[in-house]
C-alpha cells in the first residue's frame, strides 16, 4: 500500500496534534493553571531565531508565557486537549445524528421526510452562532454541554448532505431489490446506503472537524464557550490579546495551530476519499 | 487521386490501467490494425464491447479518450498521417474531414441551445461556409434525413424533438461541413428496433447521397449489414475477418464471426399451458403517483407454473410498470394480481414473506442491481439468511451450489461485482433471485445490455435453471429473438395496453394487427437488402416520426 506525501505530511501533523491533546498531562512541561514566571516573557524560540525585543539576554519557556505569567507551550497543549476532544467528540455526534436521520429521511420519504427536512430548515435558518449565544447563556456551561450543542446544530448540515447522497443511492436497483426482499429499514440504511454514502461523509467529516475547532474557538473567544481556568485555543487569544499592542505574539500561536490542525486533517481526509471512492468495494 | 481517403497502418492503442492492488501498467486496447476506406464506401466496424470500435474510430480523428494513447502505426486521411500532425492540423481536421456521430444523442447535444445553431457550429467555425449557406444546408439535410418541418425542426431545443429525430439531427450536424469521412458510433443502439429502422434508413440515404465515406461502428452484424459495403470483424482489439459485407453475412469464414452470425438460434418449443395459472394479472389499470395518465390500461395476461411469458414492446409501452404493479412497488389503481392461489396485495409493505420470496426480479443492469460494497457472497448470500435463515457452514455451501448452477466456481465468492464481467454479473443477479427458492421470476430486459453472444450463453442458462427448478418467468424485452428462444406465450405491448396475446407460435404467425407487424418487421435480419424490402412493405408507420 503505498501512502502519498501528502497524507504522510498529514497524519505526522494529526498524529502530533492528537498525541500531545491526549497525553497532555505528560507531555507539558507545568502544570495546566501554575503560574512560572513574569507577564508575557519572550520566547525562547523567538530569541532562537533573532526576533525577540532588543535587550533580551535568555528566555526560559519555548513559547514565553501568557498574560498572568503561565508557561503558554503548556497552556497550548492543554487548551489542543480541550479544543481537540470538543471538536471530536461534537463531530462524532453530529455526524451519527446527521446522517442516520437523513438516510431515514431519504429512506423514508413522503412525510417522514418533510418534517425532518423542514425542522432543519428552520434550524438552519437561524445562524448558528447566535443560537449558540441564547441557549448556552440560558444553560449551564459545561464541556458536556458545550459537545451536545455544537454537535446538534451541525448536524443540521450533516443531516442535507447525507440526505441529498442516500436520496441518489436509494432510487438504486439494488436498493429496490432490497424492498422487494422484505429488508427492514435499519438493514437498508446501514448495510446498502452507508457503505456507498462513506466517501462524500469522510470527505465532509474533515472539513466540519475543522469547522467544529473554530466554532468552540469562537465561542471560548468570546466568553461564553470554555470556561477558565481550563484552556482552550479560543480562551489563550481572548487572554492574550491585549499584548498584540505590545508587539507580543502570544495571542497567535492558537491561530497557526488551527491552521496547521486543518490543513493536516483535511491531507488525511482526502487521502482516505480517495482510497474509498473506488467501487471496489472500499478496500485495497 | 489513387490513394484511399482513410488509410490506418499497424494502429496501437495503449492505456494505462491503476489497479488498486498493483503498480500502474500499461495495457493494449488495439494491437496493429490495418485498413482501408475509399471515398464513398461503408466500412462496418464490429465486435463486442471491450474490442475496440470506438477507440479505433476515434483514432482516426487523431483522439484518445480519457487515457488512451494512440502508440503506433499510421492514420492516413488525405494522404496526411493524422497521428503526427500538430494541433491546429488536428483542429482543421476534425469537424472539417471528420466527424463524428455518437451513440446518445441526447447527451451530445447542449439542451440549452437551439439545434440548429449546433448543427451549423462546426461548418461555420470552420469557414467552411458562411453562416446563412450554412443554415441553408442544414435544412437541406434535414429534409434529406426525412425530418418533419425541415424548415423549422432547428429552432427547437434538443428536448422538442424525439430520440430517433434527435439522432438524426446529430447525423445531419456530422455531414452539414461536408466532410470526407463521418465516423458512426453506435448511431442506433439506443433506439428502439421500430425507431432504428427508420434512422438506418434515412443514414443510409445520406450516406448515398452526400457520397460521404463512413466508419460504422456497432455491436449488431445485422445492422451493420445493411449500410456497410465491407465489414471488419474485431476482437480484443486485434482483426478476426474482413470482407464484403455479403461475404461476411453469407460466408464466413473465421469460427468467431461463424458464431456471431449464428447467434439466437436457440430452439425452444412452447410448452401449452395446463391447470390453474400460477400468475393471473386482472383488469389491471395503473398511472404513477400525481399524474393524470394511465400508464396500463385493463392488463389481462396469466402465466402458468414453469413457463415463460415474454412481454414485448417499445419503450414507453408499459412494460416495467406492469413489472412494478406485480412486485408492488406501484400499487394498482384498479385490477387485481392473483399469485399461487392468493390474491397479492398491492401494496409492497402488506405482502407477507412468503409473497415476497416466492417472486423474484432481476434486472437490466446488473451494474446498478448489485450493492458495488458487497462480495458474490454477501450478495447471494443474504436472502439465504434472510427467508430461510442459513448461517455459517450451511449458507456457504448453499452459495456454492448456487454458483454451480449459474455455470459459475466458488472462486468467486469473495470477488466484488467490479471485479466480474457483465456476463458474469447478470449470473450473479441470477444466483440471487434463485436463492429465495421463487416460483417466478421478472426478468426486465436482462440481456439488453449484454454482447449477443454473452446474451445468449445467459438465455439458455435460464432455460436450463427453469427446468431444474420449475420457475415461471415474465420477461420482459424489446427483443423479439429474444422471445422467440425463450417464451411460451407473448404479450404485446404498444401505448400501455395488451395489443396481442396468447401461445408463442399464435402471437408470431399472421395475419398479425399493424402494430405487431411493424414491431416484427423492424428487428434486423442478416439479410443484404432487407432494409429496403421492408420499408417497402410495412403497414404503420413508427412512432419515431
Amino acid at each position: 500500500m503505498r501512502i502519498p506525501l501528502s497524507a504522510i505530511i498529514g497524519l505526522f501533523i494529526t498524529g502530533v496534534y492528537f498525541f500531545c491533546a491526549t497525553f497532555a498531562s505528560w507531555v507539558a512541561p507545568y502544570g495546566m493553571a501554575e503560574t512560572v514566571g513574569e507577564v508575557w516573557e519572550p520566547s525562547r524560540l523567538g530569541f532562537l531565531l533573532g526576533t525577540a525585543p532588543e535587550g533580551t539576554i535568555d528566555a526560559q519557556y519555548w513559547l514565553g508565557t501568557d498574560q498572568i505569567g503561565r508557561d503558554l507551550l503548556t497552556r497550548m497543549i492543554y487548551g489542543g486537549q480541550t479544543t481537540i476532544l470538543i471538536a471530536t467528540a461534537a463531530t462524532i455526534l453530529s455526524f451519527t445524528t446527521g446522517s442516520v436521520l437523513g438516510f431515514f429521511a431519504a429512506v423514508s420519504g413522503g412525510w417522514v421526510d418533510q418534517a425532518l427536512s423542514r425542522f432543519v430548515d428552520l434550524v438552519m435558518s437561524i445562524p448558528s452562532l447566535i443560537l449558540a449565544l441564547v441557549i448556552l447563556s440560558a444553560i449551564d456551561v459545561t464541556v458536556v454541554t458545550l459537545i451536545v450543542l455544537m454537535g446538534l446544530l451541525d448536524s443540521t448540515r450533516v443531516f442535507r448532505l447525507a440526505r441529498a447522497v442516500a436520496v441518489d443511492i436509494s432510487v438504486m436497483e439494488f436498493v429496490e431489490a432490497a424492498r422487494l426482499r422484505g429488508e427492514k429499514i435499519a438493514w437498508i440504511i446501514f448495510r446498502e446506503i452507508l457503505p456507498n454514502a462513506l466517501s462524500p461523509l469522510i470527505a465532509e467529516m474533515g472539513l466540519r472537524f475543522i469547522f467544529m475547532v473554530l466554532f468552540i474557538s469562537t465561542l471560548s473567544f468570546l466568553g461564553i464557550g470554555v470556561q477558565p481556568p481550563l484552556a482552550d485555543w479560543g480562551g489563550i487569544v481572548k487572554e492574550n490579546k491585549d499584548g498584540i499592542n505590545f508587539g507580543i505574539s502570544a495571542a497567535l500561536y492558537p491561530a497557526v495551530a488551527i491552521a496547521t490542525l486543518a490543513i493536516s486533517v483535511n491531507l488525511v481526509a482526502d487521502w482516505v476519499l480517495n482510497r474509498t471512492t473506488s467501487l471496489k468495494g472500499g478496500r485495497s | 487521386m489513387s490513394s484511399p481517403l482513410l488509410s490506418v497502418r499497424g494502429l496501437k492503442i495503449g492505456a494505462t490501467v491503476y489497479p488498486p492492488d498493483a503498480k500502474p501498467h500499461d495495457i493494449k486496447i488495439v494491437h496493429g490494425v490495418d485498413f482501408d476506406v475509399e471515398a464513398g464506401k461503408v466500412l462496418g466496424l464490429i465486435g463486442e464491447s471491450g474490442a475496440g470500435k470506438s477507440t479505433i474510430g476515434l483514432a482516426t480523428m487523431a483522439y484518445g479518450r480519457g487515457g488512451v494513447k494512440l502508440t503506433g502505426g499510421t492514420v492516413f486521411v488525405n494522404s496526411r498521417d493524422v497521428l503526427l500532425s500538430d494541433r491546429r492540423d488536428v483542429r482543421n481536421l476534425r469537424g472539417a474531414e471528420v466527424t463524428y456521430v455518437s451513440q446518445s444523442a441526447a447527451a451530445s447535444f447542449n439542451p440549452a441551445k437551439r439545434i440548429m445553431e449546433q448543427v451549423i457550429e462546426a461548418a461555420v467555425s470552420q469557414s467552411k461556409f458562411s453562416k446563412n449557406d450554412a443554415q441553408a444546408r442544414a435544412v437541406e439535410l434535414f429534409r434529406k434525413l426525412d425530418l418533419p418541418e425541415p424548415e423549422t425542426i432547428g429552432d427547437r431545443f434538443p428536448h422538442q424533438v424525439s430520440g430517433g429525430q434527435l439522432q438524426r439531427c446529430m447525423t445531419a450536424l456530422a455531414l452539414c461541413p461536408e466532410p470526407d469521412l463521418v465516423v458512426f458510433d453506435e448511431p442506433t443502439t439506443a433506439l428502439d428496433v421500430t425507431t432504428q429502422i427508420d434512422v438506418l434508413k434515412a443514414i443510409k440515404e445520406a450516406i448515398r447521397d452526400t457520397g460521404v465515406a463512413a466508419l460504422y461502428i456497432t455491436h449488431d452484424l445485422a445492422v451493420v449489414a445493411q449500410v456497410s459495403d465491407h465489414i471488419m470483424v474485431l476482437r480484443q482489439g486485434e482483426m478476426v475477418e474482413y470482407g464484403t459485407a455479403d461475404q461476411i453475412i453469407n460466408a464466413p469464414v473465421d469460427e468467431y464471426t461463424k458464431a456471431l452470425v449464428s447467434v439466437r438460434s436457440i430452439d425452444h418449443k412452447e410448452k401449452t399451458p395446463s391447470g390453474e395459472p400460477l400468475l393471473r394479472v386482472q383488469n389491471i389499470t395503473a398511472r404513477y403517483r400525481g399524474t393524470k395518465f394511465d400508464v396500463l390500461k385493463d392488463i389481462n395476461v396469466d402465466l402458468h407454473a414453469g413457463q415463460t411469458l415474454a412481454v414485448v414492446g417499445e419503450s414507453g409501452s408499459g412494460k416495467s410498470t406492469l413489472a412494478r404493479v406485480i412486485t408492488g412497488l406501484l400499487p394498482a389503481r384498479e385490477g387485481v394480481v392473483n399469485f399461487n392461489g392468493r390474491e397479492l396485495s398491492p401494496e409492497l409493505a402488506n405482502r407477507s414473506q412468503d409473497d415476497l420470496r416466492e417472486l423474484q426480479m432481476i434486472y437490466q443492469m446488473a451494474d446498478t442491481a448489485m450493492n458495488p460494497r458487497q462480495t458474490v457472497g454477501t450478495i447471494i448470500g443474504r436472502p439465504l439468511e434472510f427467508y430461510f435463515g442459513l448461517k455459517g457452514a450451511e449458507k456457504q455451501k448453499r452459495i456454492k451450489e448456487l454458483l454451480d448452477e449459474i455455470e459459475m466456481g466458488d472462486g468467486f465468492i469473495d470477488r466484488y461485482p467490479a471485479e466480474l464481467s457483465g456476463g458474469q454479473k447478470q449470473r450473479v443477479c441470477i444466483a440471487r433471485a434463485l436463492a429465495a427458492k421463487p416460483k417466478l421470476i421478472i426478468c426486465d430486459e436482462v440481456t439488453s445490455a449484454l454482447d449477443p453472444l454473452v446474451a445468449d450463453g445467459i438465455l439458455k442458462l435460464l432455460l436450463d435453471l427453469q427446468k431444474v427448478e420449475d420457475v415461471a418467468y415474465l420477461f420482459i424485452t424489446h427483443d423479439i429473438a429474444t422471445v422467440r428462444a425463450i417464451a411460451d406465450s407473448i404479450a404485446v405491448m404498444y401505448q400501455g395496453e395488451v395489443a396481442r396475446y396468447g401461445g408463442k407460435t399464435e402471437v408470431l404467425s399472421p395475419p398479425f394487427d399493424d402494430y405487431t407487424d411493424l414491431l416484427l418487421s423492424s428487428v434486423p435480419e442478416m439479410k443484404l437488402g432487407w432494409l429496403e424490402d421492408v420499408i417497402a412493405n410495412r403497414k404503420m408507420q413508427s412512432g419515431g416520426n
